[in-house]
């Protein structure tokens, strides 16, 4: 590993620390460590197959890991410390701590039954966090924000794949949470759609809001990630920022991934 | 039909068969002919009629003891008794059936392994036995009831008999009919896509909301029609609670049968008759529910028979408009 990390009084916004996972006998993640500070947009790269999807869903703790923990703002997501053990909250905690981390699912998961506007507006009114009319305001502001204020009345099936998802993005926003993790955002859309999407991240990052995205999308990538972390067998390779892993890798595995995406 | 084959052509305003190198203007795609269907649409008619025929005109079938008795009282208790019985087991074996389904999806064995057993049982057995196990067993518990003065359950024996057949009625038909409903249960909430839980448990969202208001509702869009199909079921299982001395519909034909004899046809005809309005009652009900659940999963919802008498009335109207023009 090549950064340097720069002193930073405030806890890591993402310190995911020697983090393994198996499925049966195959081993997904091995011993993955990686600390994300807050503001920063990190994007995870690797072929498929790589882990980077899993390490994705271990953070809000859609997946347990056997070994290692995952802390976001300073707090362990899905288990307490116990002496020197960890152990596996109640199912309550999880979700209370899944609402502080938006996801961002590669097929949009809407619910089909629910207006644009109820999808966004759910999670805030159920989870106690606002009344409904508040929670409605505020999702009319978000889908204005991601330019489609005037779909509110929709159902998701009456929308493109790009407004769909940037339907998904505005309603893990209005939980306002500390760190966005999105899985591979615009694997699922035609490539004219691709843009929409991407730009409303962009326009997240360029808030200041941590970011930790999975994507294919090298050239936007570069644009918008403050580091790269490169991904391959479960373990981090190489990391650093765009210019150093796109454009000088200096792994083997790095170069012969970039080589077959570039 | 044998129409021959300028006719259709000249109908799209087409230009004469003389001319064919000239493209037709209107690209319009004339519908393929279907002499198949007009024939058997005859076909099937003049059976019908033959049917209605036999039906009204055949002695056998004594129509006027059947206007005689079709709206008579006891035959109406007896339907009342039936749509209570039908009502409340419809509605507790749902309750039940969606716990045990529950119960059976949850992470815990204990409550799979019951629900599982339970569903077995309850399959296995026929329902007139469960019927009739709980008719007497309700008079062993009646007899213990004496014994044990606080248990509050068993007062109610002692009220009615009436109240006491209907309750092991409702006892029995719900027990019989939860474990049907939990496997249609079970089959809706397995059939809403993975990626709804996932994007529901991601959001934080509480359990019990994740339940009631993501995956249930999408659950239902598949649990209707099978559920209907359960709810006719039961409709007609009711017929078996005549085995444990209630009088419904089907146990006041029976009872007006063998008081008179000579009646048994069109009495047989009045209790088919109240089954098939009950069961078209319910047919209809489905068709609402289900178009109430099918929004956001359809891109247009199916239209409602007013809605496609209407559109087929204007269809008619605008082919007739245009066949008079040609």
């Amino acid at each position: 590993m090549t950064t340097v990390q720069t002193p930073d009084t405030r806890p890591a916004a993402l310190e995911i620390h020697d983090v393994h996972k198996w499925y049966g006998a195959h081993r997904v993640l091995d011993g993955v460590d990686l600390t994300v500070r807050p503001g920063e947009v990190t994007v995870i790269l690797g072929p498929s197959g790589s882990g980077k999807s899993t390490l994705l869903r271990v953070i809000n703790h859609l997946e347990k890991p056997e070994i290692g923990y995952v802390s976001v703002n300073g707090e362990l997501i899905g288990v307490r410390r116990h002496g020197d053990r960890l152990k596996e909250l109640g199912e309550r905690a999880i979700l209370t701590q899944r609402g502080r981390i938006g996801f961002v699912f590669q097929n949009f998961n809407l619910f089909p039954h629910l207006t644009v506007l109820d999808n966004v507006a759910a999670a805030p009114v159920a989870t106690g966090k606002l009344t409904k009319p508040e929670a409605q305001e505020l999702a009319r502001e978000l889908l204005g924000r991601v330019g489609l204020g005037e779909k509110t009345g929709a159902y998701p099936r009456h929308l493109s794949g790009g407004q769909q998802q940037r339907v998904a993005i505005a309603r893990a926003l209005a939980l306002r949470p500390g760190i966005i993790l999105f899985d591979e955002p615009t694997s699922a859309l035609d490539p004219e759609l691709v843009g929409e999407v991407l730009a409303v991240i962009k326009d997240l990052a360029s808030s200041g809001t941590t970011l930790v995205i999975v994507t294919h999308e090298i050239g936007f990538a570069r644009e918008v990630a403050d580091r790269i972390v490169f991904i391959d067998g479960g373990r981090v390779v190489e990391q650093g920022p765009p210019a150093q892993v796109l454009d000088h890798p200096q792994h083997e595995r790095t170069r012969d991934f970039l080589s077959k995406v570039l | 039909m044998s129409e021959p084959p300028g006719a259709a052509v000249s109908l799209a305003e087409a230009p004469p068969a003389d001319s064919p190198a000239k493209p037709p203007t209107a690209q319009r795609v004339l519908p393929l002919h279907r002499p198949g269907r007009w024939i058997s649409t005859a076909v099937v008619l003049v059976l019908v009629a033959q049917i209605i025929h036999g039906l009204a005109t055949n002695p056998f079938y004594q129509w006027d003891r059947f206007r005689y008795w079709f709206l008579r009282p006891t035959i109406l208790d007896g339907l009342v008794i039936t749509l209570e019985v039908a009502a409340l087991s419809a509605v507790l074996g749902l309750m039940g059936g969606v716990l045990l389904a529950l119960a059976r999806l949850s992470g815990s064995p204990v409550p799979r392994a019951v629900s599982w057993v339970y569903t077995w049982l309850f399959r296995s057995v026929p329902l007139i036995v469960v019927l009739i196990f709980l008719y007497n067993f309700s008079a062993l518990y009646k007899t213990l009831s004496l014994g044990v003065p606080f248990g509050p359950a068993f007062v109610s024996f002692d009220e009615s008999r009436l109240a006491t057949d209907m309750t092991v009625a409702v006892i029995g038909l719900s027990l019989n009919e939860a474990a049907y409903a939990a496997e249609v249960v079970r089959g809706g909430i397995l059939s809403v896509d993975q990626g709804q839980h996932e994007a529901a448990a991601a959001l934080g969202l509480p359990k019990i909301y994740q339940f009631t208001r993501i995956v249930f509702p999408q659950a239902l869009r598949s649990i209707t029609p099978n559920y209907v199909n359960q709810l006719i079921g039961l409709i007609k299982g009711t017929s078996l609670v005549f085995y444990v001395s209630l009088l419904d519909l089907f146990g006041s034909v029976q009872t007006m049968g063998s008081t008179y004899p000579g009646d048994i046809v069109p009495l047989l005809l009045v209790a088919t008759v109240w089954y098939l309005i009950l069961t078209s009652a319910v047919s209809i009900v489905q068709f609402y529910v289900e178009r109430h659940f099918a929004r956001g999963a359809t891109r247009t919802l199916p239209p409602t028979p007013l809605q496609k008498v209407r559109t087929g009335l204007g269809g008619l109207r605008a082919r007739l408009r245009k066949e008079a023009a040609v």
